[in-house]
């Protein structure tokens, strides 16, 4: 079965509706799995539901086409969420997610584009989605194509010296099609952000490197659509959004907790959990 | 094959040079020019550069195209990763750099977002080898083919001079998926002819030997030509082959230069450990075993001097390939 989603998704509730639907094809699709990405994949669920149904323009059937918006899931990791929402909308079969990472699957670990439709780049190795969104920005642009470019890395992420130097030719190229989310879940796999490796203060680090930046609470969906109708608006520079989220968001037994980064949800965890979303 | 010398008559080291009117010439010059020929005819071409576009001559494009032309500054991780990203919008990028900042620096990009996501990112790198001379170990790319090689997708290219660079860059131009070529900053013979068309996986045999074959690559090629010109004149029939692209090799023209002869020597500017003479060994070993001597650095870096006096003392020389093959063929 093939679930279609048409058109542009607007209203709040439609989108926390699907944003629920997604979270549980995550938590089917790990315990299934056996291992894969928990946290992650919860934390950045909104936004990437905002994104992918409030804004982005796409024809499943026909994955490469010229017109279509783009979106890079720098943060591999949570592949879990992007096949989610790529299943749902429509590029490939809903039971399909129950196969991620078995050994015939095309859903890998982390995401592959030579084997999943509407995968733009294989992601997996943290740090690089920016650079090739910062690329494809620069293409659009010379063929006067108005597609924009979506692109979600982690906090952790960010510690990569690669996104600064993507960050930088963001900014030097003034590509205002661009529109980057950190999803700022405050945790890594060691541990807290702030204390494996500081990155704040971070809003002021985009800034110095020439970003428009918002900042947002990113579950809350009006905040987040409000948030990306604004990064359209603004010209001449790229933006970023500091979208505060917890990580395991959605599960209170898995919110905020560190060891649910690469820790999939057992049987009893997911029954609980999947009750608990409703 | 074999065009040249089969006219020439391969006896003597003058016949080779007879054919060679034209001036020395480094590979990146040919790429700087055909780079901007190839701008000109499509302008789905576009170029990126980390900082070094008057070294590598890009520089040329560059002014032709300015809104083709990307510098990413000193950031080569970045320029992998927005190459892969101009290539998903359709366009064909080639991304220059150093071949030891292109391929070391940047190893995991080219791996994820060039190869595993089968990207068409034509990565020209300049200044390969032992003859990047005076600027010492940190810049001479002596494991850069080892590292681009291991990768699946990839095609590995090391042009032999500036007629064959001029004819790989237009090749690859109409080729989709991942290359890798290598190319050199010092000037260097032009010793193909000057007809010659390459072709991705196919070996330019110049001649083959019925005692020895040196299968060369790079800058080597002329060093493997002299060699061979210097055994003839012992009586040694020393083959030479430019196997120009190391991956996919051309196993065909290796395992006839190895039926045809008692010794393969293998001859290139770079590390003897992973590179054409791994390359070479990994294929006869399994096919059809006969002894290999391998020509390249000799798992050691390199250091400053003129390129001259750095093939003489990394024994990159043609006394050192004629050496190797009468003591190869002595046993
Ligand atoms: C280059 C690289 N180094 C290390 C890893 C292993 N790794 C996977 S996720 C992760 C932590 C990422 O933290 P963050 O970006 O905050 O992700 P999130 O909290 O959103 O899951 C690490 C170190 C990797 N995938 N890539
Ligand atoms: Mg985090």
């Amino acid at each position: 079965m093939t679930q279609k989603t048409a058109g542009k998704i607007r209203d709040i509730k439609t989108l926390e509706g699907i944003a629920k639907e997604i979270r549980k094809y995550i938590l089917r699709m790990l315990t299934e799995a056996g291992s894969g990405h928990t946290g992650g994949s919860l934390s950045a669920a909104d936004v990437a539901v905002a994104i992918y149904f409030s804004k982005m323009n796409f024809n499943p059937d026909n994955p490469k086409l010229k017109e279509r918006d783009r979106f890079i899931l720098s943060k591999g990791h949570a592949a879990p969420l992007l096949y989610s929402v790529l299943a749902k909308a429509g590029y490939f079969d809903i039971e399909t997610l129950l196969t991620l990472r078995k050994i015939d699957s095309s859903l890998q670990g982390h995401p592959c584009c030579e084997t999943v439709p509407g995968v733009e780049i294989s992601t997996g190795s943290l740090g690089q989605g920016l650079s090739v969104a910062n690329g494809i920005a620069l293409g659009l642009r010379l063929d006067k194509n108005p597609a924009r470019v979506f692109c979600i890395t982690g906090d952790g992420e960010i510690q990569e010296g690669q996104i600064w130097e993507a960050a930088m030719t963001a900014a030097h190229y003034k590509l205002d099609n661009i529109c980057a989310v950190v999803d700022n879940n405050g945790l890594q796999i060691d541990g807290p952000v702030e204390e494996v490796m500081r990155i704040a203060p971070v809003h002021d680090k985009w800034t110095a490197f020439g970003w428009n930046v918002i900042e947002i609470d990113g579950h809350n969906m009006k905040e987040i659509l409000a948030a990306l109708d604004k990064a359209e608006a603004v010209k001449g520079k790229p933006t970023v959004i500091i979208a505060h989220t917890v990580k395991g968001k959605g599960v209170s037994f898995f919110e905020g907790k560190v060891e649910y980064h690469g820790l999939a949800p057992s049987r009893e965890e997911l029954e609980k959990a999947l009750k608990e979303i409703g | 094959m074999g065009e040249r010398t089969q006219e020439s008559g391969v006896r003597s080291q003058k016949s080779e040079e007879k054919t060679n009117a034209l001036p020395s010439k480094a590979t990146r010059d040919a790429y700087g020019e055909t780079l901007l020929e190839l701008g000109k005819k499509r302008n789905d071409i576009v170029v990126l550069d980390a900082d070094l576009s008057g070294s590598t001559k890009t520089v040329k494009f560059a002014k032709a195209f300015p809104e083709r032309f990307f510098n990413l500054g000193v950031s080569e991780q970045d320029m992998v990763g927005t190459a892969a990203g101009l290539a998903i919008t359709g366009k064909v990028p080639f991304a220059s750099t150093f071949a030891i900042f292109e391929t070391g620096r940047a190893w995991d990009q080219i791996r994820l977002v060039v190869c595993y996501s089968n990207t068409n990112v034509k990565l020209v790198a300049t200044h390969g080898g032992i003859t990047v001379g005076e600027d010492g170990a940190s810049h001479q790319a002596l494991e850069d083919i080892a590292l681009m090689r291991a990768l699946p997708n990839m095609t590995v290219i090391v042009p032999a001079d500036a007629i064959e660079t001029a004819s790989v860059i237009n090749v690859i131009a109409n080729f989709t998926g991942p290359v890798y070529v290598r190319l050199g900053r010092a000037k260097v013979p032009q010793i193909m002819p000057v007809d010659y068309k390459f072709e991705i996986g196919r070996a330019h045999v110049f001649s083959q030997g019925k005692d020895v074959n040196i299968i060369a690559a790079g800058i080597m090629v002329d060093t493997a030509l002299k060699a061979s010109a210097m055994l003839k004149n012992e009586g040694i029939d020393a083959g030479v082959i430019n196997m120009s692209t190391i991956k996919p090799l051309d196993e065909k023209a290796v395992l006839n230069a190895a039926k045809n002869s008692r010794l393969i020597i293998t001859a290139e500017e770079h590390s003897i450990i992973g590179g054409l003479g791994g390359a070479v060994c990994e294929f006869l070993s399994e096919n059809y075993p006969i002894p290999v001597k391998r020509i390249g650095i000799k798992d050691t870096f390199g250091c400053s001097g003129s390129p001259d006096e750095l093939l003489k003392l990394y024994e990159l020389t043609p006394e050192a390939i004629a050496e190797t093959a009468r003591e190869g063929l002595r046993k």
